[in-house]
């Protein structure tokens, strides 16, 4: 340990200062640096193509692919005002968002209750909701959609709106109990005994304090149902009801050469809000994925 | 602490009558703050559920509810080789797709974890695939990967390395490759960052007692870090691999199963068979089959890790 300077300039990484620099670069920088390429490379691509005149797109040859000297909005105008895009961008924002508040307001009751008012059962309750995270989308389909279409719910948005809460509410829930769970049983004792009613408690005491909670859950929420496909896709069938994903793939998959430019733009516009509400919570969305992971 | 002994004192009413008993009944109260969450799970998880299982003895089309056959269904799709190969290609996507996904994410998380200028913006930047949405992306993908103008293609060509474009989608194992590939660059971040999150609690204290003693770099690994880190991979790991079993939008949007059902999955099977072919009952038994699967993965992953826990002793820190 006698190199003690470079201790002081990183305290908190223990051991580190005994490696150089050279050794860094290769081991740390270098990698990561690929890594990192890799994940971005295709949002890149994504960007540069939906701004890329339509003749360059096919030609790789003449023009650098990798870069455009004449930058167009001509896709992004057209999906914007030539095509139902905006009404699709509506359609997901609506029921991402009509979904995620019925879904929050289940799970705050629910988590509420496993841990503050311990039901009998309440341990096999939290497992079992647990259980029901487990259950992908992916086997439910094909039953939902019968019993959607039985209730009359097929190709409305509340065919959407109701379901989607049952992928999020049990990731809620248990996000929501961990953060419940922090929260002292001393305050809520004294407002028991001051009276509080179990509702007062819950609105005046609990959910002020588990506000970080709730936002993490709620746009983690967000992105699950923005990103949903399998339900959007079986359960609506009409154009105009359509969300985001389902619309660009059914819409702009047809034959013309040309596709690409409205494709990469449609994908381009249907992240933006995702990755402006991700930049602002990032925080909160790390939060979220090791806090149901951890508890 | 009882709280059935506690009513509200500034209620009109002089004894605890049996409204007043109720309202502070831990069961009576639990039921109904559980209503709405149970009646979401009921409706739309449980009775599904049931009713996938049941609709997979029956035969059942769109807009006939069907008579229950037994068997018949699962023993057709058993010795359907369009299942079988189903089956298989599911199989041989998650176990490559997990595999990767966790030594890279488990390698992303290590090198996130070393002391680094703009750490957490490179963290925020490394969840950017997680965010967008996965049909968004995947359609960036099939652009990446098209047969002609793929800039993957073109750059190989650029350095000389191939000759004539290579067709990502079009050869069965190509295809395999691509998707398995959009898979793991999916899942990544997600890995990555929760195990971030793990290795961020182990005390640093515990490396420079290892270094002392003379451990290696990989002996830190094995011995320090792999055990302290064992529950949160298997946590990660059983929802990785839950998910990917699962998949349905990335193959739908690259291949649709193609070329000649070498990607198709279960999911994109059933999916085919019920919603496109309108035969819901075999779409229900092909689902329904995934569920063991699902079951077995979710064990192996689960005990098979738990187990190493115990081996190696972890409950000692």
């Amino acid at each position: 340990m006698s190199d003690a300077k470079p201790v002081q300039a990183d305290d908190s990484e223990g051991m580190s200062y005994l490696d150089t620099v050279k050794t860094r670069v290769v081991t740390v920088y270098i990698p990561l640096l690929l890594i990192l390429f890799v994940l971005l490379f295709p949002f890149y691509w994504m960007v540069i193509t939906a701004i890329k005149p339509k003749e360059h797109l096919l030609d790789l040859d003449t023009h650098n692919p990798l870069y455009t000297l004449a930058p167009t909005f001509e896709h992004i105008k057209a999906l914007l005002f030539e095509s139902e895009y905006p009404r699709w961008l509506w359609n997901t924002m609506f029921i991402s968002v009509t979904a995620t508040i019925l879904a929050l307001i289940a799970s705050v009751f629910a988590a509420y209750a496993i841990v503050r008012i311990r039901f009998r059962g309440a341990q096999i309750t939290g497992g079992l909701i647990f259980l029901a995270y487990l259950v992908p989308p992916s086997i439910l389909f094909i039953p939902l959609s019968t019993v959607i279409f039985n209730y009359g719910l097929f190709d409305t948005p509340f065919a959407l709106i109701l379901t989607y809460p049952t992928i999020l509410i049990p990731f809620s829930t248990w996000l929501l109990m961990g953060y419940f769970k922090t929260i002292p049983y001393e305050l809520e004792e004294c407002a028991l005994i001051d009276g509080a009613s179990r509702w007062q408690i819950l609105t005046k005491i609990i959910l002020p304090l588990a506000v970080p909670g709730l936002i993490s859950a709620g746009i983690f929420c967000l992105t699950l149902c923005w990103n949903e496909f399998i339900y959007a896709l079986t359960f609506i069938n009409s154009q105009e009801k359509k969300t985001v994903p389902v619309a660009i793939v059914t819409a702009f998959t047809d034959g013309d050469q040309y596709k690409w430019g409205s494709l990469m733009a449609g994908a381009l516009v249907g992240s933006l809000p995702l990755v402006v509400l991700y930049s602002f919570f990032v925080e909160y969305y790390v939060s979220a994925m090791t806090g149901a992971v951890k508890e | 602490m009882s709280d059935a002994a506690i009513t509200p004192s500034g209620h009109d009413r002089a004894g605890p009558s049996f409204w007043e008993g109720l309202k502070t009944n831990r069961n009576f109260l639990g039921f109904w703050f559980m209503l709405p969450a149970a009646a979401f799970l009921v409706l739309f998880l449980v009775y599904p559920l049931g009713l996938g299982v049941w609709l997979s003895f029956t035969d059942s089309k769109i807009g006939n509810p069907g008579d229950f056959i037994g068997l018949e269904n699962y023993e057709w799709i058993i010795g359907d080789a369009k299942f079988q190969l189903a089956v298989f290609n599911t199989l041989f996507y998650t176990f490559v797709a997990s595999v990767v996904k966790f030594a890279v994410g488990l390698y992303l998380a290590i090198l996130l974890n070393n002391h680094l200028p703009f750490k957490a913006m490179i963290r925020a930047v490394v969840l950017i695939p997680f965010i967008v949405p996965t049909v968004l992306s995947a359609i960036a993908f099939w652009w990446i990967f098209d047969p002609q103008f793929s800039v993957i293609s073109w750059a190989l060509r650029k350095w000389g390395w191939i000759s004539g474009n290579i067709d990502f989608l079009g050869d069965p194992w190509n295809a395999r490759i691509s998707v398995i590939f959009a898979n793991v660059w999916r899942g990544v971040p997600f890995i990555a960052i929760t195990l971030l999150a793990g290795l961020q609690t182990v005390s640093p204290s515990l490396y420079e007692a290892a270094t002392l003693d003379g451990a290696s770099k990989w002996q830190m690994f094995r011995y320090v870090t792999y055990p302290i880190l064992t529950p949160i991979i298997a946590v990660v790991m059983t929802f990785s691999v839950l998910f990917t079993f699962t998949d349905f939008q990335l193959i739908k949007v690259l291949t649709n199963g193609g070329p000649a059902g070498t990607t198709e999955l279960m999911a994109t099977m059933s999916y085919n068979t019920a919603i496109l072919g309108g035969r819901i009952g075999e779409g229900a038994a092909i689902s329904t089959a995934m569920i063991p699967f699902l079951l077995g993965a979710i064990m192996i992953s689960w005990f098979g890790l738990q187990k190493r826990k115990w081996q190696q002793g972890s409950d000692n820190d």
